[in-house]
């Protein structure tokens, strides 16, 4: 155990990391201290370029070798990871702190199976025997909730969902018992009722071997969830430190407040329900179907699908990852040619038009992509990209009178016309992409995931936008995402999709409030509280009602 | 995996047919009369007629090339002036210079190119990954700098200078073997073997210098994914980072050049085997080209592309084999 017992487990102080980049040095980590002790768990929290996955990468010291220079000290039970001899470095990682990281499809080597990874780690840590590394591969990864894990260890990374790889590197970290488990940003590519299930594990197991936890996260939920202490940084220092409680509902920094103020809340206030009454009705899908592939191997990616949409009225769209929101949002606006069921646009039917027949509806069907770096040219200037889409007749100067005006309106400054998409931000980009679907001047606009990819203060930012857009021009607008609370925040009227059917429609409030299908309560209370007792609540709630295993 | 075979195979076909056509309307653009030189120096045109008549060169083009379809297909005759001579299927037809049967021809110089190709690529495998992979163990240090300006200088050496410098260092100056001469494998395996050391050395050595580029900058490019990181985080060693995890990057991009190259070396290693004398499909190429052998120059060239497309089709089924995730289809 502890050979002190009043010496923090983890002990950091004046932590500064700097990386050399193309324009100078950036201080990625400023001075930042911090304590946490044996099986007490700390959240990070904060928006991208804050610097918190560099904290936690010196825990580990993964900084060694990568040119990034590391000052201060830290100091994991005891060893320094960025001083340690190599040997002592090798016992630390993943013998005393074991890191869960993000994204668990790369994180894990795709050639090998998953039992014989886990092995491979023990036995760098216990001399133990080839076969008894194995049985311990496998007890962790039923642990961890792995159905049939004897002979679930024997698949490769690619055959697990991700769900399962990410309980997968859970089990890898537990394997060494470690006192320490860092975990970056664990959940972030895992769907809402996944999260859950991991979080629940993650708090089950902490309680269970009393490990301490480092949790990386932008996810204030996540945080309140999941940690006893929450550290807000921004810039690469520390904002607020105290008890999740306290800094998540009485937030003493301003900052902390704004972020709070950010963050979509399913119990926050609904959106004004000021938009117009009826307007003209737009788009109107019956029993709309979409099969991919052919013969045995054909799969159904949206089923009948039946919604309408009026102008001025924003509707919802969430599922999950497969739900098929996506296949139906680009049906919508026919990128996608529906395999059955109707789609009228303003009273005509476009389900079935060739391409030919669908260009007088093109310009006024658009579509916002989610993620604005990929979705826009990187050769060319964002206000090239955007007088594409202006409708065609004019003078040149008229075009970029019209394009200087539509960046003016969604908030950027009409003088960077001649600048390209790698000088902007995500949420300057995204706003880029709104330009461009509004350049064609249309009436309805399909956003797929747009500020997913965004900070939350970006997203409140953007979701404003579209927003005020909407009622300004009196669009129709299907707003589709996978997070339910920023769903809430924007939509009129939400569709709730599963496997490919719609299971639930109607006004916000309703489906929000009073919830008739299972799976939509089920997905409702998976979202992340804010308020750590109630999470508690929530946590309790879903031990008593386990979900299917197998995710 | 079946459809796959079959989708592969039938495409396989159509290359070697349109590669067929390619090298006849080819063999007609070109100038020299092969009958005039089936029939040597003193020839008269009645002479030069009746040689033109039992080569089938009167007959026009197409109809020539569907004879050559017939023949590969279901065999066809010859008259040789005197009687008939049956070419059974698959044939490629007789040499205008020889009136050997072609496909004859390529079995019996085969096995002197198989062997040239089979054990470069067994030196390229050894010594060029074995390179690459200790440059990227040792990225940064003396040891990788030395082996960077070895494969460039590798890569800059043509094969006949390398195979050159090695003839006169080891036979001439050194004297520690005789210089080559090829014995076939089923007459004396280890004379064969000591005969091909020198070819397989040149000709593997030259290759290597590819495959050493190409496997560090893999086994780099998967240092750098994600689940590397993984393993580093979990006090994994460099070295068996490398080895372990990151030298299976290196993996399907070797197996598909290799496939390549030694489907291509198949269809033979020209300059080495005219270096070293061996007599394989290479030289055997050239001499039909020169002596404007129409029969000789399409059926080396049928089967060389043969063994690329067949390689081809190996080092697909190798890749699935080796990384789970594909899916042949």
């Amino acid at each position: 155990m502890t050979p002190t017992a009043d010496r923090p487990l983890v002990d950091v102080r004046d932590l500064t990391v700097e990386f050399d980049a193309a324009d100078g040095t950036v201080r990625a980590v400023d001075r930042l201290s911090l304590t946490l002790g044996a099986g007490r768990s700390l959240a990070l929290v904060g928006e991208s370029g804050s610097g918190k996955s560099t904290v936690a990468a010196a825990l580990l010291g993964l900084h060694r070798g990568t040119g990034a220079r590391v000052t201060g000290t830290v100091l994991v039970d005891g060893t320094d990871p960025a001083t340690a001899p190599p040997a002592a470095l090798r016992g630390l990682r993943g013998g005393t702190a074991a890191m869960v990281f993000q994204d668990p499809l790369s994180a894990l080597d795709p050639h090998l199976a998953i039992g014989e990874q886990i092995a491979g780690v023990h036995r760098l840590h216990h001399p133990v025997s080839r076969r008894a590394a194995r049985a311990r591969a496998v007890e962790v990864l039923g642990r961890v909730g792995i159905p049939d894990a004897a002979r679930r260890a024997r698949s490769r990374p690619h055959e697990f969902s991700g769900g399962m790889r990410q309980r997968a590197l859970l089990a890898m970290a537990l394997a060494c018992d470690p006192r320490l488990i860092v975990a970056d940003e664990p959940t972030t590519a895992l769907d809402v009722t996944v999260q859950a299930q991991i979080l629940d594990l993650l708090h089950e197991l902490r309680h269970e071997t009393g490990t301490a936890l480092l949790l990386v996260t932008h996810d204030v939920g996540v945080a309140a969830e999941s940690a006893d202490e929450v550290l807000v940084m921004r810039g690469g220092r520390e904002v607020e430190r105290g008890p999740v409680a306290r800094v998540l509902t009485a937030p003493a920094a301003p900052y902390t407040r704004r972020l709070l103020d950010a963050v979509p809340r399913l119990d926050g206030p609904a959106r004004t329900p000021a938009a117009p009454a009826k307007g003209e009705l737009l788009l109107e899908a019956t029993g709309l179907r979409r099969e991919f592939g052919r013969g045995r191997s054909a799969v159904t990616a949206v089923e009948d699908a039946s919604l309408t949409l009026r102008a001025g009225e924003t509707l919802g769209l969430v599922g999950e990852s497969g739900s098929g929101k996506t296949t139906l949002g680009r049906m919508l606006v026919r990128l996608l040619d529906p395999t059955g069921g109707e789609l009228r646009y303003r009273g005509t039917e476009i389900g079935r038009l060739d391409e030919r027949g669908l260009r007088p509806f093109r310009r006024e069907l658009q579509l916002v992509f989610q993620d604005p770096a990929s979705s826009l040219n990187p050769r060319r200037t964002i206000g090239a990209s955007v007088a594409d889409f202006v409708p065609p007749g004019g003078s040149e100067a008229r075009v970029r009178a019209r394009v200087r005006d539509l960046l003016d309106r969604v908030g950027l400054d009409p003088d960077r016309y001649d600048a390209y998409p790698h000088e902007f931000s995500g949420g300057q980009r995204q706003r880029v992409g709104i330009a461009r679907a509004l350049a064609a001047e249309p009436r309805v606009i399909v956003c797929d995931e747009p500020v997913s990819a965004l900070d939350v203060t970006t997203q409140a930012q953007v979701t404003a936008l579209l927003t005020d857009l909407q009622a300004e021009l009196g669009l129709g607008l299907v707003f589709i995402a996978h997070d339910l609370a920023v769903v809430r925040r924007v939509s009129d009227r939400v569709a709730v999709m599963r496997a490919g059917r719609i299971v639930e429609q109607g006004d916000a409030a309703q489906v929000y409030d009073a919830p008739r299908d299972p799976y939509t309560r089920r997905l409702l209370a998976a979202v992340p509280a804010l308020d750590p007792a109630l999470a508690e609540d929530r946590r309790a709630h879903r031990a008593r009602h386990p979900e299917p295993a197998g995710t | 995996m079946t459809t796959y075979l079959l989708r592969r195979l039938a495409g396989a076909a159509l290359v070697l047919l349109a590669l067929s056509v390619l090298v006849y309307a080819l063999f007609y653009v070109v100038p020299g009369d092969p009958a005039k030189l089936a029939c040597g120096e003193r020839c008269n045109p009645a002479q030069i007629a009746q040689v033109r008549t039992r080569l089938g060169l009167e007959e026009g083009v197409f109809s020539q090339y569907l004879h050559f379809l017939q023949g590969i297909f279901a065999g066809r005759d010859y008259s040789t002036g005197t009687g008939l001579v049956h070419c059974d299927a698959p044939c490629l037809g007789l040499s205008y210079q020889t009136d050997q049967q072609v496909t004859a021809l390529i079995l019996e110089r085969l096995p002197a190119t198989a062997s040239l190709a089979l054990g470069a690529l067994v030196v390229w495998l050894l010594v060029g990954v074995g390179t690459g992979l200790l440059s990227a163990l040792r990225r940064g240090g003396p040891t990788e700098r030395i082996l960077t300006v070895l494969t460039l200088a590798g890569t800059g050496t043509p094969v006949f200078i390398l195979g050159l410098l090695l003839l006169m260092a080891v036979c001439a100056q050194l004297q520690w073997l005789p210089f080559p001469s090829y014995v076939p494998l089923g007459e004396d395996p280890e004379q064969w073997a000591w005969n091909m050391l020198l070819p397989w050395t040149a000709l593997g050595l030259f290759e290597s210098a590819k495959y050493a580029r190409l496997t560090r900058s893999s086994v780099l490019e998967t240092l750098a994914e994600d689940h590397i990181r993984t393993f580093r985080a979990y006090g994994v060693a460099e070295r068996t980072l490398v080895t372990r995890h990151a030298l299976r990057g290196a993996v399907p991009p070797v197996i598909a050049i290799s496939a390549v190259d030694l489907g291509s070396m198949f269809g033979g290693a020209v300059l080495t085997e005219s270096l070293f004398g061996i007599p394989g499909l290479g030289r055997t190429l050239i001499e039909g080209v020169r002596r404007v052998d129409l029969p000789v120059v399409v059926g080396v060239t049928l089967v060389m592309g043969l063994f690329v497309v067949l390689a081809g089709v190996l080092a697909d089924l190798l890749h699935a084999a080796a990384d789970r995730r594909v899916v042949l289809k």
